[in-house]
């Protein structure tokens, strides 16, 4: 017989090998197609009334029919809120954690608070934002309580993003600017930052598409069943108002309200669903851009 | 000295102590979290509070006129059997995707699947509670000929589908971190890949997939939206998984609202809160240790 031909040992062996391979792409696959009919069905069932005048118009006759602005609107308010509270804080938590920090213990102490932080249910930061900012420091439910809320709720995600990509900027580049004689915070300045700044940004797409979905912790903190504002009015809030949210409104209109047409939170869903996976998209495609032009 | 270089330095003085207060902020603010949810309940837990009733009586009554009742059992019971079906349906699941996504994908196809586990993980849990209450619960109620479609398995599925995203993307760091010597010393052996799979990288992965397996656990105990909508509102320890109940997460949402602000009730809900917080720290806490324990082992060989 020939050496290398193949032996029904050999045979069995590869019809096994293509079995495992085929048994493991069918889990992930598995996973993935009934995302796929799910979403599917939903732009289905939401196709009726998905159009302009839903996203500009308020809800009429107790909800049952109009569209989502104030809710559209409410999200906007409370996401840009959160990020300009969380982005600084989180920014120079990330600089001190890889410019400043040493390997010791309070730095192994922050990167598991860090890590405790995204783990801490978000019903739990709901009763912490309504226990700290509405009650304690006396805000009231508002679009502030609620994006403070949200804000602490998502510090972890840039955080992790903006360390990475400074972390990513390479040694050299701060040994270079130190031996010009530049102090420590002159380099992170005028060199780490520059550098690392479209990691930051990822991170605050991320946090965007994170705050723009949570419906928890904004419950009990500034959001509202219903607010009256004017068709397409983008000024219609205060910050100390109480507003109201996609992710809040498709809670209310599926639970709390009887006889809604059913292609209504179907279409509030798909809108919010669209604009959660549009940042993360947006945020994808910042990624693979950046790394095809990264120059060292 | 001049003026400006004098001012220079009072500025960089300030930013950099600016830098170190955020740098802790993740440490106070979870000394916040529990400060500020613990505050609320505390008045309650230091007077009324019966913890071994508390744990152990299924009775939930908390809007009884004559006799208020604050047993969570049955609510913990909820908890625990929507968990442990997400986790059934989730591990296996996550585990496959991971080990085909880190040995059988090309790069191509590997980013592919990732960026759509991404996706997967960027839904939010309202819209997973809706997917429950609005597809999920006619097609239980159908398949299953079950009287109501908002269960334990519903629940189940949802949550399975929500944490999927976080296993498969910590198995899959854990197999990529195997050193391929490993992978060339089966392949020297002659093995077959399903033997390196089984023998090989995930014993020595076994770390990472544990790891993975408990933020799992974590997140589908937090998870608040999605089974609040899709497990039916039943505080009962249930008998199957056709049976509906009621979450940590979910009394907390559902009832708070409808409370007096400092009841008796309001605070019970907060000593909750104490409660859930705790059990995610411990499970964050081990979760972490463990990763450690692979980066250590890694320094090392």
């Amino acid at each position: 017989m020939h050496p290398f031909q193949e032996t029904e040992f050999s045979k069995a062996k590869q019809r096994r090998e293509t079995l495992v391979k085929y048994g493991f792409l069918a889990m992930t696959v598995a996973i993935i197609i009934p995302l796929v009919l799910i979403i599917g069905y939903m732009i289905h069932e939401a196709s009726p009334v998905l159009n302009t005048d839903f996203l500009l118009k308020a809800p009429q006759r107790g909800m049952k029919a109009g569209g989502i602005w104030p809710a559209l609107l409410g999200t906007i308010y409370l996401v840009l809120m959160s990020l300009i509270i969380a982005a600084p804080v989180g920014v120079m938590a990330a600089i001190y954690l890889n410019e400043y920090a040493g390997d010791n213990w309070l730095t192994r102490t922050v990167n598991l608070a860090v890590i405790n932080l995204a783990g801490v249910p978000s019903i739990v930061h709901a009763l912490f934002g309504l226990g700290a900012f509405v009650l304690f420091a006396g805000i009231g439910k508002s679009i502030l309580a609620a994006s403070l809320t949200l804000a602490v709720m998502t510090l972890p995600v840039i955080i992790t993003s903006t360390k990475e990509s400074l972390a990513a900027v390479p040694m050299s580049f701060r040994e270079a600017c130190w031996n010009v004689g530049a102090t420590r915070w002159q380099t992170i300045r005028r060199v780490v930052i520059p550098n690392s700044v479209s990691g930051m940004l990822t991170g605050f797409i991320l946090e965007v598409s994170r705050a723009a979905g949570e419906t928890a912790p904004i419950m009990f903190t500034g959001a509202v069943f219903y607010k009256a504002v004017k068709e397409g009015d983008i000024f219609a809030y205060n910050l100390t108002d109480q507003c109201m949210a996609l992710s809040m409104h498709l809670f209310t209109i599926s639970t709390q309200v009887p006889g809604v047409p059913e292609a209504i939170p179907f279409a509030t869903a798909i809108v919010l669903l669209g604009t959660v996976v549009a940042i993360n998209a947006l945020s994808i495609g910042f990624r693979v851009y950046l790394r095809s032009r990264k120059k060292w | 000295m001049h003026t400006r270089q004098k001012w220079n330095r009072v500025k960089e003085f300030f930013i950099e102590w600016l830098i170190r207060i955020c740098g802790i902020s993740a440490i106070i603010f979870v000394f916040g979290i529990f400060f500020f949810v613990f505050k609320e309940g505390a008045g309650f837990m230091f007077t009324k509070w019966d913890p071994v009733q508390f744990f152990t009586s299924i009775e939930w009554y908390p809007t009884s006129v004559s006799n208020k009742r604050y047993g969570i059992l049955a609510i913990i019971a909820g908890s625990a059997s929507v968990t442990f079906f997400a986790m059934l349906i989730a591990i296996p699941f996550s585990l496959g995707a991971a080990v085909f996504i880190s040995e059988f994908c090309g790069p191509k196809w590997k980013e592919v699947l990732k960026v759509i586990i991404e996706f997967l993980a960027a839904i939010p849990s309202v819209v997973w509670g809706f997917i429950g209450l609005m597809i999920m619960n006619p097609l239980i109620i159908k398949i299953f000929n079950a009287p109501i479609g908002l269960n334990v398995l519903n629940g189940g599925i949802i949550l399975a589908l929500m944490s999927i995203p976080i296993i498969v993307s910590i198995s899959e760091d854990a197999l990529k971190a195997v050193p391929d010597s490993y992978r060339e010393a089966a392949v020297a052996l002659g093995v077959t890949k399903w033997q390196m799979i089984y023998r090989v990288l995930i014993p020595a992965a076994k770390n990472g997939l544990l790891a993975g397996g408990l933020l799992g656990v974590g997140r589908s105990i937090g998870e608040t939206m999605a089974v609040l909508l899709a497990t039916g509102h039943a505080v009962q320890i249930p008998n199957g998984p056709l049976d509906s109940v009621r979450t940590l997460t979910a009394t907390i949402a559902a009832e708070l609202g409808e409370t007096e602000q400092g009841a008796d009730h309001w605070q019970v809900l907060f000593i909750i809160g104490i409660f859930l917080f705790s059990i995610t720290f411990v499970i964050n806490l081990i979760a972490y240790l463990v990763v450690k324990g692979i980066r250590i082992q890694a320094g090392e060989s």
